[in-house]
């Protein structure tokens, strides 16, 4: 990460879970609408710090980054995401 | 908004440039490791808006030059053991960029 020392680049490819793919999903139609710019993903995926930035897989990253923009923007409130979040928790991933 | 507002171009290829050694806070799109590396205006890319302003949800107007920057690797890694003629190219904003 910003040409600091690390470790040889895994170059293999792998499959992308059903969550993942949605998440790419997402962030195409929340551009595409005008709600995010990839600079403010980019921005916050920064904001994670060097730690949680290197814990979290890539999509991982995706999903705290556009929630964050969405709640910075007033696109959708912290009650609203967490009521939801409590939701689809209880439903035990059947959505 | 007008799209066609943009910073008129200061490089053109074969500019010897610098990169400003600067290190403010926010969303920065210049690496840096290369902050203020010499290097030579390989070619010009375009205008696209400001990534440093877009990242904050602004409008990133004017629109800011955008060039692909070449500098020799052995000036940029300090004890680079690679051929002495390697080269890395980066895409800089205009904005981050002085003449050398």
């Amino acid at each position: 990460m910003g040409g600091l020392p690390a470790g040889p680049v895994e170059a293999t490819e792998h499959d992308y879970a059903l969550w993942e793919k949605r998440v790419d999903a997402l962030l195409v139609l929340l551009s595409k609408k005008g709600h995010i710019t990839v600079d403010e993903l980019r921005r916050n995926i920064e904001g994670l710090g060097a730690e949680a930035y290197e814990k979290m897989s890539y999509y991982e990253r995706w999903i705290y980054a556009i929630t964050q923009t969405l709640i910075q923007r007033g696109v959708i409130s912290i009650d609203e995401l967490g009521s939801r979040m409590a939701q689809v928790q209880q439903s035990d991933g059947k959505h | 908004m007008a799209s066609t507002e943009a910073m008129p171009a200061r490089f053109a290829p074969g500019d010897k440039v610098a990169v400003k050694a600067a290190f403010p806070i926010g969303h920065v799109r210049t690496p840096y490791y290369i902050r203020g590396k010499h290097g030579v205006i390989e070619r010009f890319c375009g205008t696209y808006g400001n990534p440093e302003e877009l990242a904050y949800a602004r409008p990133g107007l004017p629109r800011q030059p955008l060039y692909r920057v070449r500098f020799r690797q052995a000036e940029v890694w300090p004890g680079y053991h690679g051929n002495a003629a390697d080269t890395v190219d980066i895409e800089i904003y205009q904005h981050w960029l002085e003449p050398a």
